[in-house]
Order: structure tokens, then sequence, then C-alpha cells
């Protein structure tokens, strides 16, 4: 018993040390590159809080993804069920304000879900090929619906609809003032520090806080109850569930109608808060990169979270400035020089080379340039997901039974 | 005789109860926003006018090639999603070819044709290097090179096409280089597109491929067991990659037919979707070359015919996608029921058999 909680308490110690050191450092890095660069622009407070709105519908798109695929279904209709969120929430909040258009983004999504549902689980059609229809459907539903509904009504048009109310926006008042005035003075790391709790406690939407509250919540729900145990049993082993008498069927359908509804609301962000209203193709493959931002985390909340971030962050780099851009590329450059560097201390001399050889490139491009077109900062996300998967793919880990069909009594 | 008839009439259950299925369901759309289903299907089943033919024809062709694209890859047991990509980058690069002349009259279109096929093929290959080599998904890999795709042409169209107005294409064709057409009715009702034949050859040598061909048999070999395939001497990781570039080299086709006939440049008049539709088409006709063709010209008739909508009636021309959408997902669904049902009836039957044997010997 007691050596039981001693372990434990080691491995808890020994992940937040290691998640606090990597923290530290990536604050220390950004830091220096700021300084060095001279871009203030790369970690101010606007930049953070553009980033933190790129990043939430990512991120929502990315837990949906976390969802489905525990439960062992693979949801690559995330983005037809997004679009439909887009439509859903624009409806709902003309009629029943802001609050009410969540729900029912939440609720076309998760109509989108069960699309997914019935053909995956019950008639066991590739997960594929359902996911590719939903998006057709999903596309096709959510222009049609516009064009039919929206002309009629005020501030819309066939493929939009403007004015909609916001959630409500929520500022912590001394927090916020101190915040500004450290990242202000902008010290090496403790004002970069200081933009991120600005950015965090000024105007921020409650939306995006209830989106960062889902992946504590998913987390905790999937990996700390019985409920999240069994669903995650049908991802990995669904005939070892069936005999423990765990019933397959209603878990995944659980799982597939919470990942729609993760999906719209995301969609919902992306009209009531990333910008102030809904148009047809909104959604520009956001349900794909979250998709990508899951596999980069390693099906991981915690790690699907940094994935969302990331490419948050890029997304949102790319409205602002390209000064600020181009200083990113110092930053890609010195940490993938210090992945090399790990890599070496670890052995792994082959590893170390490729990486350290990728690290110079990027150093290249960075001393040789001023400024990087526009069209390389959109691409980022995927490049990225590209090469994770190539690097990594031997260390990534999915649910074993993922995207596999099962079928009730095949465990005989 | 009885059997075959018996196999026929089911493999034509599917669809039909698909089609069924998603005229339903467009109806109930349609009535529920309040506009008349009546109307809709009045005016989607009137006899189309010549020009409307003339495009349905042309859409067809590249449709249907699209469709041959993909079923390449899902006859490997490969999920090409990246179609999409693969004939942006492709059209791209054989309108910029052609575009820069540096051959003359029909020359510079099959040389075109060939920078298509190759630029497609290469496409796709990094997707299937990356599955054969590091274990990676071509799902999850050609979904991002489509993404790639889409904005790196960007990058080059804004950065070295021709702009004009508002709008940046690629050089247009020398004059000596369009082929124009066939107009089967009068000249202003336009032309049925010379490169429609592509949609002919390629549908032709899928068929000759897959059942004239020791590669065509090792294809459908490795998509229907791995391990039978490997053990029957087929390197299933070369296969993984060839049977990938193909399928991207046949969607680097997609467009031609269109630039050729009547867009002379990659540009605004680029057609985007088609390799959507494509999957979708090849998953309506079963990855079957006479089946794809059913199915191209149902998506091409809808797609088209939509256009009458916005004159008679108040319903809005995309209500196909949502037909198209749902005609895919009912089709996949009730095949899938019917192969159930069908292995059901044939456990029924050899037991019914076996019963019969024993009962006479004892």
């Amino acid at each position: 018993m007691s050596a039981a909680t001693a372990q434990r308490s080691t491995i808890v110690e020994r992940l937040t040390k290691s998640w606090l050191y990597i923290g530290l450092i990536g604050i220390g890095v950004v830091s220096f590159v700021r300084i060095i660069t001279d871009t203030d622009d790369l970690t101010g407070a606007g930049t953070i809080r553009a980033a933190i709105i790129a990043t939430c519908p990512i991120l929502a798109a990315a837990l949906g993804g976390l969802w489905a695929e525990r439960a062992g279904v693979v949801n690559i209709g995330l983005e037809g069920q997004m679009i439909l969120g887009t439509w859903g929430a624009a409806f709902f909040t003309y009629h029943y304000g802001p609050w009410v258009g969540i729900l029912g983004a939440a609720l076309l999504g998760l109509v989108g879900g069960l699309l997914h549902a019935i053909a995956t689980v019950t008639f066991g059609v590739d997960h594929i090929v359902s996911g590719v229809a939903i998006n057709l459907i999903g596309a096709g539903a959510a222009t049609y619906l516009a064009e039919a509904v929206f002309p009629e009504y005020e501030g819309g048009g066939p493929r939009q609809l403007n004015g909609l109310e916001a959630p409500a926006q929520v500022t912590i008042p001394g927090v916020s003032d101190l915040a500004n005035t450290i990242s202000d003075q902008h010290w090496f790391f403790v004002s970069d520090v200081a933009s991120v709790i600005q950015a965090l406690t000024t105007n921020i939407s409650t939306l995006s806080l209830l989106i960062f509250a889902l992946v504590i919540i998913s987390a905790l729900v999937l990996w700390r109850t019985s409920f999240g145990l069994r669903l995650r049993s049908c991802g990995e082993n669904p005939q070892a569930a069936e005999t423990l008498g765990v019933n397959v069927y209603l878990y995944k359908y659980v799982a597939v109608l919470i990942s729609g509804a993760l999906a719209g609301i995301g969609g919902g962000f992306l009209a009531l808060v990333a910008s102030s209203g809904f148009s047809t193709g909104q959604t520009g493959g956001r349900g794909y990169i979250g998709l990508a931002a899951m596999i980069f985390g390693n099906w991981r909340p915690g790690g699907l979270l940094a994935g969302a971030l990331t490419f948050g962050y890029t997304d949102s780099l790319r409205l602002r400035d390209t000064q600020s851009v181009h200083s990113l590329l110092l930053l890609v450059a010195i940490g993938l020089l210090m992945f090399a560097a790990w890599r070496a201390c670890r052995k792994q001399v082959k590893g170390a080379l490729v990486v350290a050889a990728a690290g110079a490139l990027v150093m290249a491009w960075f001393l040789l340039t001023d400024s990087v077109p526009r069209e390389f900062t959109v691409m980022t996300p995927y490049v990225t997901t590209m090469f994770v998967l190539a690097l990594g793919s031997q260390r990534l880990r999915m649910p074993a039974a993922d995207g596999k069909s099962y079928r009730r009594g095949s465990a005989g | 005789m009885n059997g075959r008839l018996k196999s026929v009439g089911l493999a034509l259950l599917a669809p039909a109860i698909a089609i069924v299925l998603s005229i339903l369901v467009t109806t109930l759309v349609i009535a529920a926003v309040g506009s008349s289903p009546g109307e809709f299907w009045s005016t989607m089943f009137e006899v189309p006018k010549p020009r409307l033919r003339v495009d349905i024809v042309n859409q067809t062709a590249m449709i249907y090639i699209a469709a041959v694209a993909a079923a390449i890859g899902f006859r490997m047991g490969l999920f090409n999603i990246g179609l999409e990509g693969q004939y942006t980058i492709a059209s791209f690069s054989a309108a910029t070819f052609a575009g820069a002349a540096y051959l003359g009259g029909f020359a510079n279109v099959a040389a075109s044709l060939v920078v298509a096929m190759v630029v497609g093929a290469a496409w796709a290959g990094i997707a299937g290097v990356l599955r054969a080599t590091r274990g990676v998904s071509e799902v999850i890999s050609t979904i991002m090179l489509n993404a790639i795709a889409v904005t790196l042409v960007g990058y080059f169209l804004n950065n070295y096409g021709v702009k004009e107005g508002n709008s940046v294409h690629t050089k247009n064709l020398p004059s000596g280089t369009t082929l124009g057409g066939w107009s089967p009715f009068e000249d202003r009702d336009g032309d049925i597109w010379a490169l429609a034949i592509v949609a002919v050859l390629v549908g032709v040598g899928f068929w000759a491929l897959l059942n004239k061909t020791r590669f065509g048999f090792d294809l459908r070999a490795s998509g229907q067991s791995e391990s039978a395939a490997l053990a029957s001497g087929i390197n299933p990781k070369r296969m993984i990659v060839i049977s990938m570039m193909l399928s991207g080299a046949v969607a680097g086709l997609i467009w031609m037919p269109a630039l050729f006939g009547g867009a002379r440049n990659y540009g605004t008049s680029f057609q985007v979707g088609l390799g959507f539709l494509g999957i979708a088409v090849a998953l309506l006709g079963r990855n079957r070359p006479i089946g794809m063709l059913f199915g191209a010209l149902l998506f091409a008739f809808l797609s088209v015919k939509s256009n009458d909508l916005t004159f008679g009636t108040d319903v809005s021309p995309s209500i196909v996608q949502i037909t198209q959408g749902v005609a895919v997902l009912a089709v996949v669904v009730t095949y899938e029921v019917v192969r159930r049902w069908r292995t059901r009836l044939e456990q029924r039957a050899v037991s019914r058999e076996l019963t019969a044997t024993t009962g006479a010997t004892a």
C-alpha cells in the first residue's frame, strides 16, 4: 500500500517536473529569440490573444477526435460535423442568444456524429468511407440550409449571417492590469509570462475557457473514471471488453456522439468568437488540423493541447506581421538543434544527425532571408504533422483496435 | 442461370435502395425549410437543354477519371483521399508547362498530359513511400498533402502568375494547342471537349489492367489479403508505392479535358472538388468500370441540372450536394447490409445441403 503510493507520487513528481522543465526552457528560448530578433510581437499579449482564439476551434476538434478514436472509431467526419456546428451556432444564436447557440452547434455536430455512429458501429461500414460521406453531407447541408434560411434574417445573406451576439467575455481586474504593466517592460522571461497571464485574464471569451476546461474534463473522465476505462477498452480490445460485460456498441455510440458534439462546438466557436458571424466555408479544413493535432499529441489530452497550441500559434502569427513569422524560424531552428542534442545524449546518432541537419537548414533560411511568404506559414501545421508522422511514427501509439470494424458477438 | 440472375439482382438492390433513400432525404429537407419538393423534382427531371447535355457529358468525363483514380487505390486496399491535392498540383504544373509553349501543336498537348501524370504520380508517391517505409497511414498523409498542394499552388500562382484585374492565372495556352471539341448541337451550346476521350481510355485501361494483366492480379490480391499476396511472391511495399503513384498519375489527368477544351489556363476557371466527387463515385460504383460510369453520369446530371433550379424554383442548387452525400452514405450502408444478408443466405444454403447429404448417407 505504502509502496504503491510512494511509487505513484514519484511518477507524478517526475512527470510534473519534466513538464515544468520543458515549459520553463521553452519560455526561455522564446524570450531569447524575441530579444535577439527584436520582435516584441512574438509574445505580445495581442499575439497570445489571437493565438488562443485560433487554438480553440482546433482544440475542440482534436478533443472530438480523441473521444471517437479512444473508443476505436476513426472520425474523419470532424470537418463535416464542424461545418454543421457553424450553421447550428448561427441559427440558434440568432433566435435564442449565444449560449443556446453553442448548444445548437453541439446538437448539429451531434447529428453528424450520430450518422457516423450508425454507419460505422451498427452497420460496420469502413470508418474513412463514412467520414468522407459525412464531410460531403455536412458541407452540402450547411450551404443549402444557409441559402434557404439566412437571406430572410437581419444581417443575413445566402452565404453569411453577421452581427451575432458573442458569449460574454471575462476580465480579472487586478491581475490583468498588473500583468499588462509587467509585459510592457519587455523583460527577459518575466514579461513573456506576464503577457500570457494578461491574455488569459483580459477579455477572454467564456467559450474559450469552456473549451480549455473540456480538455481537463475529458482527461479526467477518460482516464480517471470506470466509464472512461470501459470506453477506452472498446478502442483497445473490444472483444475482451465484451467478454467482461461492457456494452461495446453503446460505448462506441456515446463516444462518437460526444465527438461530433465537440467538433460542433469548435464550429460554433468559429462563428461566434473567432469571427462575428457565420459564413460558408468558414472552417477551412480546421477539422482536419484538429485530427492532425490529435495525432501530433499521440492520442493524449496533454499532447493534443500542445499540438493545438502550436498550430494555433502559427496560425495567429500569419495574421499579424511577417517580421514575427520570420523570427519564428530562429525559434524552430533552436528547437530542432536542442532536440538533436537531446537525441545525441541518448546515443541516437542517426536520428540526431537528421534533426540537426533540418535545424541547420532552417537556421540558414533564417539568416539568408528577411521574410517568409504568407503561404509557408499556412502550410506549417500540415508539414509539421507530416514530419512528426514520418520521424516519430514508431513512437506514436494509437488505440490498438482503432479504425477496425467490430461486430457484436464476434468474441464468441 | 437462376443463381447468376439472383446475384445481379442483389448487386443492383443496394444502389436502388440508396437512390430511393437519397430522394427521400432530399425531399424531406426541402419540405422542412418550407420549399416545394414537387417543383424541385419536376425541374430536375425535365429533359436538359442541349447546352446542359453537353455540360453533363463533359462533367461525367472528369468525374469518371477521378473515380478511376480512386478505384485504383481502393482495389489495392489503399485510401487515396489525396486526389484533390494531386490533381490541383498536376493541373497547375501542366497548365504552366503548356502555357510556356516549349513545343507546338499536338506535341505540346501530349507533353503536358505527361507532365500532369508525372506530377500527380510524384505527389501521390510521397504518401506511398511514407506508407511503405515508415508505416504512415495514407489517409492522414494525403489529407496533409492536399492542404500543402493547395497552398503551394496558391503561392506559385500569386508570385509567378499572370495578373489580370483581381484574378491571377497561368499563361494562356498558345492558340495552336487548344483542342476545342465536337459540338453535337448548335455552336452556341458548346463543345464536348476533345480530351473527354481520356475518360474512355482510362476506363478501358483500368478494366484491362485489372482483369488482363499480371499486375492487376497482384493489385487485387494485395487488396484482398496482404498475407496471401506476400505468400505468392508479391512485394507488398512495392505494390503500395506503385499503385499509389498510378492512382496519382490518373488523378493528374482529371482536369485536363477542361484545360485544353475551354479553360485555356489555370486560374479562376479551375474546378475544385472533383477529387472528392471521384471518391464518392468510386464508392457508388463499387470500383467497377461500368458501375462508376453510371455513378459519374448520375453525379454529373445532378450537379449540372441543379443550375436550372435558380430560375424555376426557390430551392438553391446546393441541395444536390446533400443528395450526393446521402447517396454515398446510403449505398455503402446498404452494400454492407446486403453483404451480410447474402452471407447468411449462403450459410443457410450450405447447411441445408449438408443436412440433405448426411441424411441421405445415414
